[in-house]
C-alpha cells in the first residue's frame, strides 16, 4: 500500500529553505532569523555561522519568540521565526493573531516540520491544526510550498511581501512538482499541474506530488483528472478553484492536516458558494496512533490509493 | 553595549532636551500641570464613552506623563520616525491614559477623546497602532508588550542605532508567564535599552495581587532574571523623572513604580470595585472638581 511516488528522488524542503534565506541574507542586512533553541531542526546552522548575530535565539520560549520577532519588524528588520510548526503555531497563537497580524508587523512565521513530519514522536508533534488555527485569523497570508524550488520562490517572495505571513515548511521528502523552476510560484495563484476535465485533485505541500501520482493511475482507469496545486492556501485562488468546479463537475481536496477548517474547507466555501458539484475531503481525523510519517499518511489515506478511491467514488 | 543614544527629534529643542535643562522644581510642575489634566481627560472620556478602565488610567498616569513630556525621544510631526523611542503600553487597556497623553502631547487631536470607543472610532478599547499615532503595538492581552520590547532592544541593538525601549505593564499581568520568558531573554542579553516599568497599584481585576497569585518580593524577581530593579512613589514625577534617565548600566532596567488605583479622586483610590466601573454623572463632577 505504500505510496512514495517512485522512481524519482525525494528532498527536504528545510534545505532548500535554508541555502536560500542565507543567499538573500548576504545581501539584505535586514533579515534576521528568530528561534526557539531551533537552529538545528531549522536546518539554520550554516545561517547562525555566517550571521551569528543575526541570530535571535530565545530558547525555549514560543511566546516569547513571535513577540521579539514583532518587536524586530517595529525596528526595520524582516524577522524569520523559525520553529517546529507544532509549538510557533499551538503555544504561540495568541500573539500571532495580535503582535503579528492584528498589529500588521511583516513577520515571516516559518512552520517547520509540520503535519506529521514527527511521525511517531506523535500528536504532541503533529502540526495538523496549523492551517485551520491560521485561516482564522485576519491578515495573515498563509503559503504552503510543494518542492524545493516552491520553497525557494517563497522565500524570496516573503522577504519583500511587506506583510504577515506563514509559511509551511516540509520535512517529509517529496519530489519535484515544479515544471517550469523560473515560475515555481507566485502569490495567491494556484498551479496547474496536470490538465482533466473528469474532476480535479486539489493538493497542498506534500500532497502534491500524490495527488499527481494518483491522476495517472486515475487516468488508466479512463478517469482524467485535473491536479492543482494550492500553495497559497490565504488568499485562496478562487478563481481557478470556480473554474475547476465549472470545467470538471467533481472536487478531492487533500491535505496534510486536520479537515475541520484546512484547505478542504477553505475549497468547499467557494465551491459552495459560486458553483456547487460534489465534494470529498480528504486529510487526517482525529489524533494519529504510532507510527512513521509514511506509515501514517497511509494510515489516514493520504496516498494515491486513498486519493483513486475518493476520486472514483466522487465519480459514482 | 547597547549604541550611542539616537539623534534628537524634531530639531534642537525636543520637549526631552528642553526639561534636561529645566530646575527640578519648574520640571516637577510642568509635569504635574500636565498629569492633572491628563486625569481630567481620562474622566471625561470615560464619561462620553460609558466605559473604560478608569483604576489603571489614574493609577499610570503620571509614568506616561513622565515618559511623553519629559523622557521619550518622539515627534509628534514624525510619529514612526526611524530612531524613536518606543513606548509600548503592555496594559493596553488603560487606553484613555494613553490616548488622553498623546493627545496632550500633539499626536492626535484633543478633540478626537470625545470618539473614545464610539461606533467605528480610531480609538478602540485597546490601542491600534494603524489608527493612532504615538502606539507601537496592538495590546490587550496581558503579557504581550514585553516579548515586543525585547525585540525592539535587539533591533536597536543590531541596527547601531540607539533608541530606547520602554514597555510600561500592569502588576497583575506580570502573573502571565510571557513576561517571564521575554526578562530572560533580556537579562540573558544585557539589553540596557530596555527599561519596564510595572504600575504597582497592587490591584487586579478581581482582588489584591498579593491575595490573588502574589507577586512580593518582586525586585529580588527582576534582579534574579538579570535585571536592575529598584522601587520608586510612582506619583512622585521627579522621583519618576530621575529613574527613567539614570544612566545604563548594562543591563535591563525594571522600575517598579508603586502606585495607587485610580489616584487624584478619593472614591476610586485603591477600591478593586474601580477596576473599570464607570462613574456617575455626580461622580464625575465630584471627580473633575477633585481634579481641578
Amino acid at each position: 500500500m505504500a505510496d512514495h511516488a517512485p522512481n524519482r528522488p525525494g528532498f527536504d524542503c528545510r534545505q532548500s529553505f535554508a541555502e536560500t534565506l542565507i543567499a538573500l541574507a548576504r545581501s539584505d542586512a535586514r533579515i534576521v532569523a528568530v528561534c526557539n533553541d531551533s537552529v538545528g531542526s531549522s536546518n539554520l546552522n550554516g545561517f547562525q555561522k555566517e550571521f551569528p548575530d543575526r541570530m535571535v535565539n530565545v530558547g525555549i520560549a514560543e511566546q516569547n519568540m513571535v513577540g521579539v520577532a514583532a518587536g524586530l519588524a517595529n525596528g526595520g528588520f524582516i524577522p524569520f521565526v523559525c520553529a517546529a510548526s507544532p509549538f510557533l503555531t499551538g503555544r504561540a497563537l495568541e500573539q500571532i493573531k495580535a503582535d503579528i497580524a492584528y498589529s500588521f508587523y511583516p513577520v515571516v512565521l516559518c512552520g517547520m516540520s509540520p503535519g506529521m513530519a514527527y511521525g511517531e514522536l506523535g500528536p504532541t508533534h503533529h502540526s495538523i491544526e496549523d492551517l485551520s488555527w491560521l485561516r482564522a485569523i485576519s491578515g495573515l497570508s498563509i503559503v504552503v510550498p510543494a518542492d524545493p524550488a516552491q520553497t525557494a520562490a517563497a522565500v524570496r517572495w516573503a522577504v519583500g511581501a511587506d506583510i504577515p505571513c506563514f509559511l509551511r515548511i516540509g520535512r517529509f521528502k517529496v519530489p519535484s512538482v515544479t515544471a517550469n523552476p523560473d515560475d515555481a510560484f507566485a502569490f495567491g495563484r494556484a498551479d496547474l499541474l496536470r490538465h482533466g476535465s473528469d474532476l480535479t485533485i486539489v493538493a497542498t505541500g506534500i500532497m502534491v506530488s500524490r495527488a499527481l501520482a494518483a491522476a495517472e493511475v486515475l487516468a488508466a482507469g479512463g478517469i482524467a483528472a485535473r491536479v492543482l496545486n494550492v500553495s497559497t492556501i490565504k488568499p485562496l485562488d478562487e478563481a481557478a478553484i470556480i473554474a475547476a468546479a465549472r470545467e470538471t463537475g467533481g472536487i478531492v481536496t487533500v491535505e496534510e492536516g486536520v479537515v475541520e477548517g484546512g484547505l478542504g474547507a477553505a475549497v468547499a466555501a467557494v465551491v459552495v458558494r459560486h458553483a456547487p458539484v460534489p465534494m470529498r475531503i480528504l486529510g487526517v481525523s482525529g489524533f494519529a496512533p504510532t507510527g512513521d510519517t509514511g506509515f501514517l499518511l497511509d494510515h489516514f489515506g493520504l496516498n494515491s490509493h486513498g486519493i483513486v478511491a475518493a476520486a472514483r467514488e466522487l465519480k459514482g | 553595549m547597547g549604541g550611542q543614544p539616537a539623534a534628537e527629534l524634531g530639531g534642537a529643542r525636543t520637549l526631552a532636551s528642553e526639561m534636561a535643562a529645566l530646575p527640578d522644581a519648574e520640571r516637577g510642575r510642568r509635569l504635574a500641570d500636565a498629569a492633572r489634566e491628563i486625569r481630567r481627560s481620562i474622566v471625561t472620556a470615560i464619561d462620553a464613552a460609558g466605559a473604560g478602565h478608569i483604576g489603571g488610567d489614574l493609577s499610570v498616569t503620571d509614568i506616561l506623563v513622565t515618559l511623553f513630556f519629559g523622557v521619550l525621544n518622539v515627534d509628534p510631526a514624525d510619529p514612526t520616525h526611524p530612531d524613536r523611542d518606543r513606548l509600548i503600553l503592555s496594559k493596553g487597556h488603560c487606553s484613555a491614559a494613553l490616548y488622553s497623553t498623546l493627545a496632550l502631547r500633539g499626536f492626535i487631536p484633543r478633540e478626537q477623546l470625545l470618539t473614545f470607543m464610539q461606533p467605528l472610532s480610531a480609538l478602540n478599547g485597546h490601542p491600534n497602532r494603524r489608527k493612532v499615532p504615538g502606539v507601537e503595538a496592538n495590546t490587550g492581552p496581558l503579557g504581550h508588550g514585553l516579548p515586543i520590547g525585547v525585540g525592539s532592544a535587539i533591533a536597536a541593538r543590531l541596527s547601531g542605532r540607539g533608541w530606547r525601549t520602554l514597555v510600561v505593564l500592569g502588576d497583575g499581568e506580570l502573573q502571565e508567564g510571557s513576561n517571564w520568558e521575554a526578562a530572560m531573554a533580556a537579562g540573558h542579553r544585557g539589553l540596557d535599552s530596555l527599561t519596564a516599568v510595572v504600575d504597582r497599584n497592587r490591584l487586579q481585576q478581581g482582588a489584591r495581587t498579593e491575595e490573588t497569585n502574589r507577586l512580593d518580593p518582586l525586585p529580588d524577581k527582576w534582579a534574579a532574571f538579570g535585571w536592575e530593579a529598584f522601587e520608586v512613589d510612582g506619583h512622585n514625577l521627579l522621583a519618576l523623572y530621575e529613574a527613567f534617565t539614570r544612566q545604563r548600566i548594562g543591563m535591563p532596567r525594571c522600575v517598579i513604580a508603586n502606585t495607587i488605583k485610580g489616584k487624584g479622586v478619593s472614591f476610586i483610590e485603591d477600591r478593586v470595585e474601580w477596576h473599570h466601573k464607570v462613574p456617575s454623572p455626580d461622580q464625575v463632577r465630584q471627580a473633575l472638581a477633585e481634579l481641578a
